[in-house]
């Protein structure tokens, strides 16, 4: 029934595997994953970067990353191997952002556009803006050539995979047709589309304001010259995570939903041909004693009255044995989709990993095929 | 009369603690509750289950989707929704949930066509993409036409001059960004200063903040959705919204007697007494058995106690907690009939 075990331990360990992509749905412990194998690595011996997203705050802490700062520092702690060196980062949209218009233009542009009201939207609420950001920030991390291996966490995207997209995505609005079209609505636009859409601009300029129309129009003048650069360096990225020392790892929980944006993940990653290394099944629950449901319940009901604290571990079981059979029943028809896909289950721990022990612990869980 | 209002004057005399339940007086003259919570939480499974129990009694209820997932169609076992409330339950006791999922691109072209004659050109707009153009430059758009329906369905009459819905529940966005979709005003600020869609807006606003609407937040009994919890109640306060209850999900309940769950987590468990306990039982248990049966249940306990702790600092919030178990089988059409159950059971009417 069950397909391939994933073994993440020798590609961690792999000195050809430079990056490590994990993504997921939110809430199934992508960020406590990746923090995971990039401590192991480092304990493995390798130069590890881990660039995170959104940590909770108490891993943030135990990783040191007390505020937003967009370069990699050194989590100062002792390491198993000799040469490991464990790096972490919490990717700032916004300053990732500016330092890619900076890094494409002259000085006084750039200074134009990062003044620019319309720059602001773009860069911080654009749907797909963050995707975007985490794919720029790893490529540029890359090419310094400073780790062995990056692991990066995704955002937890709605639409799955919006960073493949992100960049396509941005260019494609920021080129300005329409912008032009509302911008300047009076060239020959009614022989275009027809009345309607004098219309249209009549009512977008009246709930946006003509002001936002024309700070907008400069921002694509601004912007034009940088589209080139913009589109080679998106090109770049993708060309990156499609090569061989790339690896992705989907991270779920064995929950309906969240296995259907597994799904949908693995899908779309074999279409795009990205290396898929497999799943990561989160916080599942195999019973830690061999004793069937019927025996546990009778026993339960047996000994509420005389043993309760027997009845109680009893129950305890019992509730484990259904959430483990659930479990495997959601598993089962995981599988039957995803017959050659390689899955590891972790077993949840009792409270959310926060610290280096509970990390480690995850990391040997991780490796255990 | 609405069947709200006889519902609120029949209920207070027959229910003589009410003032006691989690479901308070504010919640009960509500008709709109907009449910927020982190993702990953439960928050549309929660909201259906609100609906259904809301539903009961023979009202008619309408379930709103305002992020174009799907989310209520895949819970009630129902094709994808159009643009169009479609009944999605019956609820025990006859009452309705209708289900609406609002299509941002029909929304606006519905919207514009309130104020200009736009005829059959929408069509057009929408295949050069002009409506996400508009709400991209303005993102304030999107959440003034979102709360712009909603507004417009709570509003609504039927030819007897009677609200046509009851009650209303929006499956809200996540609550990192629930205030400032809640906060019209600021969206309309940098939008128009006056005019139609101005006053529109402003209708909006008051019925958000008037005594009509009431936010509940959803969340699970861990570190980072009860943080997200806390620092939205303070952000909702501030903003003058008023705040309903804190809907606990999937919360674990205690299986052990409460002297020996410190003990169990631990790790301190009698191992002697489980043993003795499970020979009387009649269950020949290997010291390997044993031991795994006790890692269980200090698993267990560690986990009852960390709940313990969030639901602690739940509660500081002085507002009301009520509280729902995890669906074992996962969140099917049967665990929402089941967690509007449990919500009945803790006064919500």
């Amino acid at each position: 029934m069950t397909g391939p075990k994933l073994d993440l331990g020798p590609v961690l360990a792999d000195n050809r595997t430079k990056i490590v992509v994990t993504c997921g749905s939110g809430g199934v412990g992508k960020t406590t994953t990746a923090a995971a194998m990039a401590l192991w690595a480092a304990d493995a011996g390798r130069k590890v970067a881990v660039l995170t997203i959104d940590p909770a705050k108490r891993l943030a802490q135990s990783l040191g990353l007390e505020e937003l700062d967009n370069d990699p520092r050194r989590v100062d702690i002792e390491l198993a191997g000799e040469g490991g060196e464990l790096w972490a980062m919490m990717l700032d949209t916004r300053r990732t952002f500016d330092e890619m218009v900076a890094a494409h233009s002259t000085p006084e542009r750039a200074a134009a556009i990062l003044a620019n009201p319309f720059y602001k939207v773009i860069s911080t609420s654009f749907s797909g803006t963050q995707e975007y950001m985490a794919m720029e920030k790893l490529s540029t991390l890359a090419a310094t050539g400073q780790f062995d291996l990056i692991i990066v966490d995704t955002p937890p995207s709605r639409s799955a995979l919006d960073f493949l997209d992100a960049p396509q995505r941005l260019s494609s609005f920021m080129d300005g047709r329409m912008i032009k079209l509302l911008a300047t609505p009076s060239r020959g636009v009614m022989k275009i589309v027809g009345a309607g859409f004098a219309l249209f601009s009549k009512a977008v300029t009246t709930i946006l304001g003509g002001q936002m129309l024309q700070d907008a129009a400069q921002f694509v003048q601004l912007f034009e010259d940088m589209f080139g650069g913009f589109r080679q360096r998106a090109q770049a990225t993708y060309e990156l995570l499609r090569a061989p020392g790339t690896k992705f790892v989907v991270v779920s929980i064995c929950e309906a939903d969240s296995l259907r944006e597994a799904s949908y993940f693995a899908d779309r990653l074999r279409a795009e041909r990205m290396p898929l290394a497999g799943l990561v099944l989160n916080r599942t629950h195999p019973p830690l004693a061999k004793l069937s449901l019927g025996t546990a319940e009778a026993g339960a009901d047996k000994l509420t009255k005389g043993s309760p604290l027997t009845a109680a571990v009893l129950r305890i079981h019992a509730d484990r044995l259904a959430v483990r059979s659930a479990e495997l029943h959601m598993r089962a028809r995981f599988d039957r989709v995803h017959t050659d896909l390689p899955v590891i289950e972790v077993a949840a721990l009792p409270s959310d990993a926060h610290d280096l022990p509970a990390l480690r612990e995850i990391g040997r869980r991780l490796t255990a095929a | 009369m609405t069947a709200a209002q006889s519902r609120q004057a029949t209920a207070e005399p027959s229910q003589p603690d009410a003032e006691a339940s989690a479901w308070t007086a504010d919640c009960r003259r509500a008709r709109l509750h907009v449910i927020t919570g982190k993702g990953g939480t439960g928050k549309t499974t929660v909201a259906a289950a609100l609906a259904l129990a809301l539903a009961s009694n023979g009202r008619r209820v309408l379930l709103v989707e305002v992020e174009e997932r799907q989310g209520i169609s895949r819970l009630f076992d129902v094709p994808p929704l159009p643009y169009e409330e479609r009944k999605v339950a019956i609820a025990t006791g006859g009452g309705e949930v209708r289900a609406l999922c609002i299509d941002v691109e029909a929304a606006l072209l519905e919207y514009f066509a309130m104020f200009y004659n736009l005829g059959f050109a929408g069509r057009s707009l929408k295949k050069m993409g002009a409506v996400e153009f508009a709400t991209t430059l303005a993102p304030g758009l999107r959440d003034v036409l979102l709360t712009g329906k909603v507004k417009e369905t709570v509003t609504r009459t039927g030819t007897d001059n009677r609200p046509v819905y009851d009650e209303v529940v929006m499956d809200a966005p996540p609550t990192g960004r629930v205030v400032t979709f809640l906060s019209v005003t600021e969206a309309m600020a940098g939008l128009a200063k006056r005019g139609p869609i101005h006053s529109q807006a402003e209708g909006v606003v008051r019925l958000l903040h008037s005594p009509n609407t009431i936010v509940h937040l959803v969340t699970l009994l861990e570190d980072m959705p009860v943080t997200e919890t806390l620092e939205a109640i303070e952000h909702l306060r501030e903003a003058d919204l008023s705040v309903g209850t804190i809907i606990v999900n999937a919360a674990t309940e205690s299986q052990l007697p409460a002297r020996a769950i410190e003990d169990a987590a631990a790790g301190d468990l009698d191992i002697a007494k489980l043993s003795a306990g499970l020979k009387k039982a009649g269950i020949a248990a290997s010291p390997e058995m044993v031991q795994g049966l006790a890692t269980q249940a200090a698993d267990h306990a560690v986990r009852v106690l960390d709940e313990a702790d969030c639901r602690e600092q739940l509660a500081a919030t002085g507002l009301p907690l009520l509280s729902l178990p995890r669906l074992v089988d996962g969140a099917d059409l049967g665990g929402v009939y089941e967690l509007a159950d449990r919500l009945t059971e803790q006064g919500v009417v």
